[in-house]
């Protein structure tokens, strides 16, 4: 009956998977995604801006044919916009209609009222159920953002994969639903969250890996450009900066050259593009000017040296 | 079980954990009496463990009752010797081959003094005459740490477990049944339109819930500020024990948390753990760059949610205040107020021109003594209290400089 693509069988095939999704990983990642997809744990990836943790959600739900369910956490998040609400519209009408029909049997309209019809569902209830294609890809993103009674809420979600609507009962996933959390670390998410997940820090990849990231993001962009981009980026990683640029900016950074048809990086163009790569004015500040420069020219002869090797 | 000693011995047992602080009352000695008596008291690891699942029951209790049996039952002569003897409390430790060093009030519990009261010296001056109490305690309210005696440290430190620091509470954006509130709850409604059949359907309300914001204390541990961070450390115990969304950093050269050493529940534990984990107890600051390591590794994760930051320092710096405007900024900016609590505040002719000091003043909210126990209440006081803008309470400081 499922038409989605088979689970992954070893790390390897869960790193071609990904991989076949435009989404270059390496071993520690897709060990971890592979451990979380064959024993039905949720995926807790936490990293800085940028690096590609949502991602990594959309890519598998794509892979493998599952329907992916987006919840985006935010504060006072609540079980009526998480898990379901109840149409208030609808019911007041079946109310209304009792009326004035006459029936109006107390025991009756409330068996009515509160019956799955009237039912709204919300991602969490809705990633419980399975379709064609298998369970669901259930992305909950950006947990450190909800509230901490939210996240003791989706304790029993993750634990049990069954929610309870008073009126209705319990409701379980016949088949969990693969979940990838995502937090940027903007607060700390409780251990006891953290215990029923597997971990992995999502953290910035080396040259060779990010070069292979542009040229499948960015493939019309000149071989030459992308390597200066991806050397340039790296050594701003060194530097001591408040935010360090994540491979969603290197991305944009191409593409952004790319408009302004610019086919190797020169000072002039660095300084009035640094924009793009880094979001505050200290670290801008910084960088602006003679540094910039040095470390293009750095990058320059580095690159000079490797091409001549 | 056998008439022997051993009921009368884990009597005295239970008298000496209660002496110490654990609240064991004659109900828990005989349970611990039944449950050594169902177990193979010559295994002492099976006795041990009954002992405790009788005795103790909270986590924090573990480490005080742990030391308690060591010392109690390797040699329970020794505390009989020391109860006609009267031994002092040195000898305790001399005696117990214990190489952890006795908690505090263990030791006390095991010296006896005058029988029939608690034993704790400070209790006696603060609780028990109470015509001295009340005086005592203004005096003590408005005397500065460094100038307290260890008996009057003591009672301090005592009266600080139980102060709180109620901050002013935020909106949040969650919403409860209410029913004053303004906006209507459809699912309270609708639930209780079930009730009547939908013949009569009132309206419930819901309005939004308030909660205190999260809390940053940032303390200077350098040796200047020796006598006072030790006070401090009290009082971030009891805030931090106190409600949740606490940090703590300590600093002298290199800023350190200590928010997990500070969650246990017992105080000397807590402080112990803090001891270990701290390296530069008493030594130089360097304000800018514990601030600069602060807001590099822990800002984005601390102070998220709006939190208001305590941040205990002399400004005195090492370094003479380099780079630690830019760092004081970017903090300030980064959270919803900024306290400054200044011991050297406590002299009147106090200005803040030192380097270190005056680089900090422009960037906080509230300026304020931290050298009494009085001054602690005013800022409870003071953060309970909404500001009408941000800098309100420096506004005069900020004009003198």
């Amino acid at each position: 009956m499922e038409t989605g693509r088979a689970l992954p069988q070893s790390v390897a095939e869960t790193g071609e998977l990904l991989e076949a999704g435009d989404y270059v990983s390496d071993t520690a990642l897709a060990t971890a995604v592979f451990l979380s997809l064959k024993l039905g744990r949720p995926l807790f990836l936490e990293g800085e801006a940028g690096v590609g943790k949502t991602e990594i959600a959309k890519v598998l739900a794509e892979t493998l044919g599952r329907r992916l369910i987006r919840l985006q956490c935010y504060e006072g998040l609540d079980v009526a916009s998480a898990v379901y609400e109840w149409n208030y519209a609808r019911q007041m009408i079946e109310i209304r209609l009792a009326e004035a029909s006459g029936g109006a049997d107390r025991e009756r309209l409330g068996r009515d009222l509160f019956g799955p019809e009237f039912l709204i569902e919300r991602p969490l209830l809705q990633a419980l159920r399975s379709d064609d294609a298998g369970p669901p890809v259930l992305l909950i993103d950006e947990l450190d953002r909800a509230d901490e009674p939210f996240e003791a809420y989706l304790l029993e979600v993750l634990s049990d994969f069954q929610v309870t609507v008073p009126e209705i009962g319990p409701i379980a996933a016949t088949v969990p639903p693969a979940v990838i959390i995502t937090s940027n670390r903007t607060r700390e998410i409780h251990d006891a969250l953290k215990r029923r997940c597997f971990y992995h820090w999502v953290g910035y990849p080396d040259a060779q890996r990010e070069l292979d990231i542009l040229s499948r993001k960015a493939p019309t962009a000149p071989g030459d450009l992308s390597r200066q981009v991806v050397a340039y980026v790296q050594k701003v990683r060194e530097l001591d900066l408040f935010k360090l640029p994540g491979i969603a900016e290197t991305i944009d950074w191409v593409h952004a050259l790319m408009q302004l048809d610019v086919v190797a990086l020169d000072p002039a163009t660095v300084n009035d593009t640094l924009g793009v790569l880094l979001k505050y004015q200290d670290d801008i500040a910084r960088l602006q000017g003679s540094k910039a420069e040095r470390i293009l020219n750095e990058v320059r002869s580095e690159l000079a040296a490797a091409g001549a090797a | 079980m056998n008439g022997g000693r051993l009921p009368e011995n884990i009597m005295h047992f239970g008298r000496v954990l209660r002496t110490a602080g654990l609240p064991v009352g004659p109900d828990q000695v005989l349970k611990a009496i039944e449950a050594a008596s169902v177990v193979d008291v010559a295994d002492r690891t099976q006795f041990y463990w009954a002992l405790h699942a009788a005795l103790v029951n909270r986590r924090g209790q573990r480490e005080l009752f742990d030391q308690a049996f060591h010392i109690f039952w390797r040699n329970p002569r020794l505390l009989e010797r020391m109860m006609s003897l009267a031994i002092p409390t040195s000898g305790v430790d001399a005696g117990s081959e214990e190489a952890e060093p006795l908690a505090r009030r263990l030791a006390e519990a095991l010296t006896p003094q005058e029988t029939g009261l608690r034993e704790r010296e400070g209790d006696e001056e603060v609780e028990i005459h109470a015509e001295l109490t009340w005086s005592d305690r203004e005096v003590l309210r408005a005397m500065d740490f460094e100038t307290m005696s260890l008996a009057e440290q003591e009672a301090a430190r005592r009266a600080m477990t139980k102060m709180r620091l109620p901050l002013r509470p935020v909106p949040a954006r969650r919403f409860r049944l209410h029913p004053r509130g303004l906006r209507p709850d459809l699912r309270a409604t609708l639930r209780g339109a079930m009730r009547t059949g939908g013949d009569f359907v009132a309206l419930r309300r819901r309005r939004r819930l308030r909660r205190p914001p999260p809390l940053v204390v940032i303390c200077d541990i350098s040796g200047s500020m020796a006598r006072y961070s030790r006070m401090l450390l009290h009082f971030m115990h009891a805030v931090t024990n106190d409600r949740d969304r606490v940090h703590c950093f300590l600093f002298g050269t290199r800023l350190a948390n200590v928010t997990r050493q500070l969650r246990q529940k017992d105080v000397d534990t807590a402080l112990a753990g803090v001891a270990d984990a701290v390296e530069d107890w008493s030594g130089g600051t360097r304000i800018g760059a514990s601030l600069r390591t602060f807001n590099r590794l822990w800002s984005r994760r601390v102070l998220g949610q709006g939190a208001v930051v305590l941040l205990i320092s002399d400004g005195l710096d090492r370094d003479s205040g380099d780079g630690l405007a830019v760092q004081i900024e970017r903090l300030h900016k980064s959270c919803r107020r900024l306290v400054w609590l200044n011991p050297l505040l406590r002299y009147d002719a106090y200005e803040p021109r030192a380097r270190g000091a005056a680089a900090l003043m422009p960037h906080v909210d509230e300026f304020r003594p931290a050298h009494n126990l009085d001054s602690l209440e005013d800022l409870a006081a003071a953060l309970g209290r909404e500001p009408v803008r941000r800098q309100e309470g420096v506004s005069e400081w900020l004009t003198r400089l």
